[in-house]
Parts: C-alpha cells; sequence; structure tokens
C-alpha cells in the first residue's frame, strides 16, 4: 500500500577520533514512507542527528558507515539539495552571511532545477512568499545577519525546499528559537510537507512537540532504535521504559506544579 | 607530558623536534668540540669539504673551519632567534592585554602605537635601529623584537576583548571577584595560549632577520653567524660555492625545524582542546 | 516583612549599535518576594536576559532603581557591592561557558570561598564536599576537571557555586534550556527543594512557559523591553491579559495522545 521512500538495514555509524572510536548509530533498522511525517526523538548522545546527516550523506570524513540505506522510492541515490532538503538547527551558522538571502535560495533552484538566473529569482521571490517572510521583495536583497532567528529559518526552509524535494529533513530545527517562533516554524513545515506531498523527518528532543503533528515517533537512545510506532500508539502505551521516561519527562500546563502553594 | 607524546605522534611534529634537537645539540657541543674561537684560523684557505678529515667541512677564504662557525653559528642564530621572540612575545602580550582589559582611551592609544610599529617594514626597522645604536648582540635582539612585537599584541588584545564577554568572565565578576584577580586568574590563562602559538613563527622570522642583518654587516663582528658567512662565501661564490651554500642549508633547516615543531604542536594542542 | 526581598523599577536600557539605539528595556519593573520564585518570560529579544544581567550588576542600566533587602544596589560599588555580591548569585544557560576552561569542580567551588574569606584554606575541603552534596552529586567528583562531567553534573557544580557564599537570590537565566528533558525535571526539583529548605528566592527567567509555571509562584511576561502582564503563577497562565502571554500560552507543546487518523 503504502511505498517507502527509503529503507535503512542493520544501519550502523562509528565516530573515530585518533585510537578511540564512538559508537552513534548501532544495527539501525527502520523505513521512511513516503509523504508520512517523522519524527526522530532522542536527546544528546542519542545518535538522531547522526541519523539525519547519514540519510543526507553528510556524514563527516571521520564517520565509517556499515549497513545499508536503500532509496526503493527514488529508484537511484538521492541528489544532496535536490531530492533532500535539509534544515540545521543554527540558522545562523547554515546560512552564507556573505551573499544575499534572494541569492542563496536561487543557487539552489538554479543548480537542481536548471532555472535561469531569472527564472530561478522569480522562484526565490515566490518560495519567501510561500515561508510567510514579511516584504519577501525586500529580503530577496538582505543577508542574514539583518533578519531575526525565526525569519532566517524561514529562509533556510525556503532554500532547502527550492529544489522541490522529495524528502525534508529538519534536525532541530527550532532548539534555538524560542517557544512562539518554534510553534510558528512547526506549522509552517506541517503546511509546506501536506501541500508538496514531501516526506518530512523532523529530528527533535522533544516528544510533545513532535506528538503534535508527526504522523510516526522512532524513539533513539544511546545510539538504538528503541522504539518506533505511529505517535498515537507510541504515546498511549509507550513500550520501552526510556519512552516512558521521556514521556513522564515533559512538562506542559497539565503538568502539576513543583511547588506547593503557589500564591492561591 | 602526553603533550609530548602527541606532538611526537605528529610527523610535522617529530620531524620539527628532531631538527630542533639536533640544532640545541650542535650549539651545546661547538664549544666542547671546538674550544678555540671559531673566527681564528686554522689552515689553509679554502679547503673544499671532505678533503682533509680535520677539517670536514673544509675552510672559509681566511683558512677558518667552516664546522666548527656553523655550530657555533647555530647557538647565535638560536639563542638570538628565542630572545628576540621571547621579548617581542612578552612586550606584545603585554601590551595587547593592557589594551584589551583597560579599553577606552588606553586601548586606543596603544593600539595607535601598535599601528605605528606595524606600517614601518619590520626589517627597515631593525635596519635603522641596528645603525644608530651600533651593532652588537642585545642590539640586535632588539632590533628585531621592535618588529615582530605586534602581531602577538592584536592577537592578545582580541583574544582578551572576546574572553572578557564569556560567561565564566560574568560568571567571576557575579562570584566578587577582584578585577585584578579576574585578569590574572580567568582572562590571561586562557588568552595567552593562542598567542603563544605564535612564538615559534616569531622565532623563525628572528632567525631569518639576525641572518639578514648580520649579511648586511650588521650584526656582532665578534660572533660568528650564519648571515656573516654567507656573505663572505658571497665574494668567492663561483670558486667555492660550497662556503654560502652550507650556511644557507643550516638557516633552512632551522627554519624548517621550527615550523615544523609549530604545526605539530598547533596540531597536538587542539587536539587535546577538542576532547575537552 | 511584607516588602519584597528585591524591587527594581523603571529599569530602561539602551544599547548602541551600528549608528542607531536599540532599546533593549523601557521602564521595565519586577519584585520577588523572600524564599519565592519570579519567573520571568518572554520570546527572544525581550530583554530578559539584559534585565537578569542588571538585577546581578552585570550590565548598567541607564535609568532605574533596584532596591535590595533595603539598599540601594545600584548606588554600590567597590568592596560595598562585593560584599552584597555574596547574596545575589547567578546561574547561567550553558553550564561549560559558565566555568573557566581550566577550572575543576573543587576549583569553580572553591572561588566563592576563597573571594570572600568564607573558610579557611583548610576546611574548604569539606565545604566542597557538602555543596557537592548538597545538589545531590558524589563528593568524589570534586578532582574531575568541569569539561570531563556531564551537562546536567555541570549544572548542578553552577548551582552549588551559586549556593556556597549562602545567597538570599538566585537569578537563574535560562538554566535548564540548555540541558536534557529528563535531566531538566531533576535539576527543577532539585532548586525547588533547596527554595524549601533554605528559603532561597529565585528570579527564574526562560522562554518557556510550560517550565516557569511548574516552579514559579508569580509570572511578569516580557515583550519588547516592557513588562507587559504580571501576576500570580495560576492566572497568568489560565487567563493571560496580554496578547504576547496568549502567544506563549498557546505556543505550549502538549502531549498529544490518543490522536487518530
Amino acid at each position: 500500500m503504502s511505498m517507502q521512500l527509503a529503507t535503512l538495514r542493520d544501519l550502523s555509524v562509528l565516530y573515530r577520533s585518533g585510537s578511540t572510536t564512538r559508537p552513534a548509530l548501532a544495527s539501525v533498522n527502520l523505513d521512511i514512507v513516503a509523504g508520512e511525517r517523522l519524527a526522530i526523538i532522542g536527546e544528546s548522545g542519542s545518535g538522531k542527528s547522526t541519523l539525519a546527516l547519514a540519510l543526507a550523506g553528510l556524514l563527516p570524513d571521520n564517520a565509517e558507515r556499515t549497513g545499508q540505506i536503500a532509496w526503493p522510492g527514488l529508484g537511484r541515490p538521492p541528489v544532496p539539495g535536490g531530492d533532500i532538503g535539509f534544515v540545521f538547527q543554527d540558522p545562523g551558522s547554515s546560512l552564507n552571511p556573505v551573499l544575499r538571502i534572494g541569492e542563496q535560495i536561487a543557487e539552489v533552484a538554479r543548480r537542481h532545477l536548471g532555472l535561469g538566473w531569472r527564472a530561478a529569482h522569480g522562484r526565490a521571490l515566490e518560495l519567501l512568499a510561500r515561508v510567510r517572510i514579511p516584504q519577501p521583495k525586500a529580503a530577496l536583497a538582505a543577508y542574514a545577519h539583518e533578519l531575526s532567528g525565526g525569519q532566517r529559518q524561514r529562509v533556510a526552509i525556503a532554500s532547502a525546499i527550492a529544489a522541490g524535494p522529495r524528502l525534508l529533513i529538519a534536525d532541530e530545527p527550532t532548539s534555538a528559537l524560542d517557544m512562539v517562533v518554534q510553534a510558528e516554524i512547526v506549522a509552517l513545515l506541517d503546511e509546506l510537507v501536506r501541500a508538496d506531498g514531501m516526506t518530512l523527518l523532523f529530528i527533535t528532543h522533544d516528544i510533545a512537540l513532535a506528538s503534535g503533528f508527526a504522523d510516526r515517533l522512532a524513539v533513539f537512545s544511546d545510539a538504538r532504535l528503541v522504539e518506533a510506532g505511529t505517535s498515537a500508539e507510541v504515546l498511549a502505551r509507550p513500550q520501552n521504559a526510556y519512552t516512558r521516561h521521556l514521556i513522564g519527562s515533559h512538562i506542559d500546563l497539565a503538568t502539576p506544579p513543583l511547588i506547593a502553594g503557589a500564591t492561591q | 607530558m602526553s603533550l609530548l607524546r602527541r606532538l611526537l605522534g605528529t610527523p610535522e611534529g617529530a620531524v620539527g623536534t628532531v631538527i630542533l634537537c639536533l640544532l640545541v645539540l650542535a650549539a651545546l657541543l661547538a664549544p666542547v668540540l671546538f674550544p678555540a674561537d671559531p673566527l681564528s684560523i686554522v689552515g689553509p684557505a679554502l679547503v673544499p669539504p671532505f678533503t682533509d678529515p680535520s677539517l670536514p667541512l673544509g675552510t672559509d677564504r681566511l683558512g677558518r673551519d667552516v664546522l666548527a662557525g656553523l655550530m657555533h653559528g647555530a647557538g647565535t642564530s638560536l639563542a638570538v632567534g628565542i630572545a628576540a621572540a621571547a621579548m617581542a612575545m612578552i612586550a606584545g602580550s603585554l601590551v595587547g592585554t593592557l589594551a584589551g582589559l583597560a579599553g577606552g582611551l588606553v586601548d586606543e592609544a596603544l593600539m595607535r602605537v601598535v599601528d605605528a610599529f606595524q606600517i614601518v617594514p619590520s626589517f627597515l626597522l631593525a635596519l635603522a635601529f641596528v645603525s644608530v645604536t651600533g651593532a652588537s648582540l642585545p642590539v640586535v635582539i632588539t632590533a628585531i623584537a621592535l618588529g615582530a612585537w605586534t602581531g602577538p599584541a592584536r592577537l592578545a588584545r582580541a583574544e582578551v576583548l572576546s574572553i572578557r564577554e564569556r560567561d565564566y568572565v560574568a560568571a567571576a565578576r557575579v562570584l566578587g571577584m577582584r578585577p585584578l584577580e579576574i585578569a590574572f586568574r580567568e582572562v590571561l590563562p586562557n588568552a595567552l595560549p593562542p598567542v603563544m602559538a605564535l612564538s615559534s613563527v616569531i622565532v623563525a622570522i628572528s632567525v631569518l632577520t639576525e641572518a639578514a642583518l648580520s649579511f648586511l654587516g650588521l650584526g656582532d663582528p665578534n660572533i660568528v653567524t650564519w648571515g656573516s658567512m654567507i656573505a663572505q662565501g658571497r665574494n668567492v661564490l663561483r670558486s667555492a660555492p660550497f662556503l654560502s651554500i652550507l650556511p644557507g642549508i643550516a638557516l633552512m633547516l632551522t627554519v624548517l625545524g621550527v615550523y615544523l615543531f609549530s604545526e605539530g604542536l598547533a596540531d597536538a594542542l587542539a587536539r587535546r582542546r577538542s576532547r575537552a | 516583612m511584607n516588602a519584597p526581598l528585591l524591587a527594581a523599577s523603571g529599569i530602561s536600557k539602551t544599547f548602541a549599535g551600528k549608528g542607531r539605539r536599540v532599546a533593549a528595556l523601557d521602564k521595565a519593573s519586577i519584585s520577588v518576594a523572600r524564599g519565592q520564585t519570579l519567573g520571568l518570560v518572554g520570546p527572544s529579544g525581550s530583554g530578559k536576559s539584559t534585565l537578569a544581567r542588571i538585577l546581578m550588576r552585570l550590565v548598567e542600566p541607564d535609568a532605574g532603581r533596584i532596591d535590595f533587602d533595603g539598599t540601594d544596589l545600584l548606588a554600590l560599588s567597590g568592596e560595598a557591592l562585593r560584599t552584597t555580591r555574596k547574596r545575589i548569585q547567578m546561574v547561567f544557560q550553558d553550564p561549560l561557558a559558565a566555568f573557566n576552561p581550566r577550572a575543576t569542580v573543587a576549583g569553580a567551588l572553591a572561588d566563592p570561598l576563597r573571594v570572600h574569606g568564607l573558610l579557611g584554606r583548610r576546611q574548604r575541603p569539606a565545604a566542597i564536599a557538602a555543596l557537592l552534596e548538597r545538589v545531590g552529586l558524589d563528593p568524589g567528583l570534586a578532582s574531575r576537571a568541569i569539561h570531563e562531567i556531564s551537562g546536567g553534573q555541570r549544572q548542578r557544580v553552577a548551582i552549588a557555586r551559586a549556593l556556597a557564599t549562602r545567597p538570599d537570590l538566585i537569578v537563574l537565566d535560562e538554566a535548564v534550556s540548555a540541558l536534557d528533558v529528563s535531566v531538566r525535571g531533576r535539576i527543577l526539583e532539585l532548586l525547588v527543594e533547596l527554595q524549601r529548605k533554605e528559603g532561597i528566592a529565585y528570579v527564574f527567567v526562560s522562554h518557556d512557559l510550560a517550565v516557569v509555571r511548574a516552579i514559579a509562584h508569580s509570572i511578569a511576561i516580557m515583550d519588547a523591553g516592557t513588562i507587559v502582564e504580571r501576576g500570580p503563577t495560576p492566572d497568568v497562565v489560565a487567563n493571560p491579559q496580554s496578547a504576547t502571554g496568549r502567544a506563549l500560552v498557546a505556543a505550549v507543546p502538549r502531549l498529544v495522545v490518543g490522536k487518530s487518523d
């Protein structure tokens, strides 16, 4: 029925530094279904970012990968930037500080869609409007440092989807932002992937944030995939102790306050 | 001592360390193997190298032992290089740290002085200084340091300015630490290591500057240096090229050794920091 | 008796940027009751961290007044300020950046004791061990370098360092934001427990309303350099009056259990 975009079989990644090695992913088996919104949940050192880098072919030189990543949904190896868009945690460092916003987005469209400069700039303008940058025309000529953190992340998203990728990977795209902007960015990502039928891989440490819009959750701990399932299943009946611990650690407005007798 | 092991673990560090050790050994053994003044005449003039076992590298135009000159010269080169670099590092770090910590007018004034020194080519500065004050070892060292202290000063200032804004300095202020204690406990120990990394480059430059000054006859005339050996060999360059080539090779090896050593050291330090 | 421990009023601060002046704070006023927690919440750039740094006298305000337990905090300088600093301590967001990169746990904890001449050199190791125990750490950690221990342990050491001078007030600037979710809960519990046992007041600065709600008795919401809303925590959360307050409440992610397609 549903088609797999990518399948990970026995995927392991080791980081080597000097004579020591550190496993970042150990024997991960995971299917990414075309068109789904899959959230990868984990804390620091869980391997969640390594998974994103491995999928996008962005692993650093000192990483050793074993196992398989197959792309049945593409039928060929993916072109980074073309088939896979990547949104990084810190838009301040993922955007080029000396290029105008318009040039950065147009460059992606030009390279992967074979557009001319004029058409690529038109596409950039269209994308900036889609990610709801106020005054997209003016933003085309702006530099990254002139924008706020939230707007920069919108630009990074526009640039990631410029080539019309099948898979959009967002690696902690909101953890450098405040909560209000976070909610806006998540809503934007959700809307974009729905409209374009993209597959979204959303990497986060926040299981509640993910549960709000992801179809499926995959929970990572200590380099291992400890639990995967639909969001509803995982939240209602977590099978793994670590998942239960994560859910239990979540603090929202329904959590009982830690202080007794708050004034009135 | 794991730093030393890491230093020797890199190929650059290992080669550089070996070259520098050999040079230091040569400098230390010179007075033992050649107790006589290396400027004294020991044999016939212009003996080619590898012909006379008692004079393995031959003699120069005046019949002075080339090997003795090279080994004594190693001491001069290293001593001048290290002394000048040390002087430049200390002066530069002090000025830069003071400027960075004081800020405001003091910073402006000190940095304009740095600018003034930096716009004069350092070799011209050294040349002018030696010609005015007369050539002796301390003067040559000071002359070289005069042109080399601005780099460390700028770097030290930049480091101090950046560290001043870090959270741990704010934390120290919050704890109630006095400004001087913050400067010496929190800021300086973290600002100086990158400045120290400059020292090897400055040693290399100093060795070359010293050789250039001696080549122009502005070195201390009573001391044998590689620069003066090259200069004297120049007159017989066609008939006895080895007289210029041998000290030239020694000079090149020294600079190469210092450079490789510093590369290895930077590598080893970076790896220690990345582990941290 | 009911006088607040700390009352800041009319705090304004303008930073000079490139050819333009940026108002970071405009007549902000807050007060903190003894032994209680004030949550300072707002989006990024709202001025909450600047206000926190002004309370710590790390940044000087352009205008305003801070009363701390009857003293005019902004009038203090030199030795008088240094002595008063014992009573107001701070915990930073990034526990790694908040320590000298060369520091050991013991060295970091000895700093406040040494600076204020609190104990003789010989009594310090015992005091350091006691501090570590108070924040739930193994005293054996004392000899470790700060960079060797985990993020959660580091933040505990930072809290221990703040406790060393027995302060009345600790300003926590996004103190749990950089921590893993599972570590965060335990640090919050530690803070609450310390408050209950020792009566320390907190100013808890955060962009996360849910976390603030869990720990603060009262909340002040900031936006664009001004306090737009303040009140007891349950009131502010249940019925936010300002647009910023409503946006912050709406932005809190909720666990969606039982969502079905």
